[in-house]
């Protein structure tokens, strides 16, 4: 009996340090996983439209562009044009459209934007 | 194809023509005294050179919505009943129409005014592009009216506003390539454009 009570004492003591060191590993398992997290929201996925001469110049009418979250769309032209320096030819000409809607410089594109590249229009 | 209050918009897929009587019918009414047309046809030739098409792409969602937003200030600005508007995609050979607008009210004022109005406003701010075929070559336009409502549509923007209007009135933009006024290009059925 008093075996058993020991037993059970060491059981305790075991599941205790198996307790602590689960806890220290929680710990660290707890930051890997709030670490990758905080990497995944601080990057965001935007969806870009190239019309006209932009697209020729790209030779895709669409692409996905991964930038740190809180960019500027300025910023996401910006990394347009080091993916495609081709671009560069109607940079200071394009203006930018997010959601459908005409935009500024300074905007900020949140993940799953439509950001589009809009050459001088000719409609009519 | 969006149709609220009285309005009708069609971006006509690559193929298929403008049918005129169709929109004509649809803003025909009892009470609409007037009905006022524009319709943009592709012209044979541009600064001598032989124009063989046109060819036209869009933005389509956003096109769509700008002109819906174009028809409310058409209504806010002119008592008006009805209006349609068509854009055709793809080639659009000479003499074809490509864009048509028409608008009817009880009096000819408000319709012929307000037309003029959408027409002017779709040239300047609805994401379409040309681009003019030539025998030998081709070139992408740029209308004249967009280049001057760019200020404004990016009213907020820093140092590319001001590059802009501390210059003097661009006629063109990314100067290397051939670019000219998109006015001219269109014979106007309802009236010259040059008056």
């Amino acid at each position: 009996m008093r075996g058993n009570r020991t037993g059970a004492w060491i059981k305790v003591l075991w599941s205790g340090s198996s307790l602590l060191a689960m806890d220290v590993t929680g710990q660290a398992a707890k930051k890997e996983v709030s670490k990758i997290v905080n990497d995944e929201v601080s990057s965001i996925e935007i969806k870009v439209l190239l019309f006209a001469r932009a697209r020729e110049l790209t030779g895709v009418p669409d692409l996905k562009l991964k930038m740190p979250s809180g960019s500027t769309t300025k910023k996401c032209m910006d990394e347009l044009v080091i993916k495609y320096p081709k671009l560069e030819e109607v940079r200071s000409c394009v203006v930018l459209a997010l959601n459908e809607e005409y935009t500024t410089d300074s905007a900020i594109v949140k993940h799953r934007d439509e950001l589009a590249i809009i050459p001088p229009i000719s409609g009519g | 194809m969006s149709s609220e209050e009285n309005n009708l918009i069609e971006i006509l897929e690559e193929g298929h023509k403008v049918d005129i009587a169709k929109y004509i019918d649809y803003v025909t009414a009892p009470q609409a005294g007037a009905i006022a047309t524009f319709s943009g046809t592709t012209r044979d030739t541009f600064e001598g050179k032989t124009v063989m098409e046109l060819r036209y792409e869009a933005y389509v969602p956003m096109a769509t919505r700008y002109l819906s937003s174009i028809c409310a200030s058409a209504r806010s600005n002119w008592d008006i009943h009805k209006i349609a508007v068509a854009h055709r995609l793809g080639p659009v050979l000479v003499g074809e129409t490509s864009v048509f607008v028409a608008v009817s009210s009880v009096h000819r004022g408000d319709g012929l005014d307000a037309c003029k109005f959408l027409i002017d406003e779709l040239k300047a701010s609805v994401p379409i592009w040309k681009k003019e075929v030539y025998a030998n070559g081709e070139v992408w336009k740029e209308n004249a009216e967009f280049l001057e409502k760019r200020l404004e549509l990016a009213e907020t923007r820093g140092s590319l506003v001001k590059k802009h209007v501390a210059g003097e009135h661009k006629r063109s933009c990314c100067g290397s390539k051939v670019r000219v006024q998109e006015d001219e290009d269109h014979t106007d059925i309802a009236g010259d454009n040059k008056e």
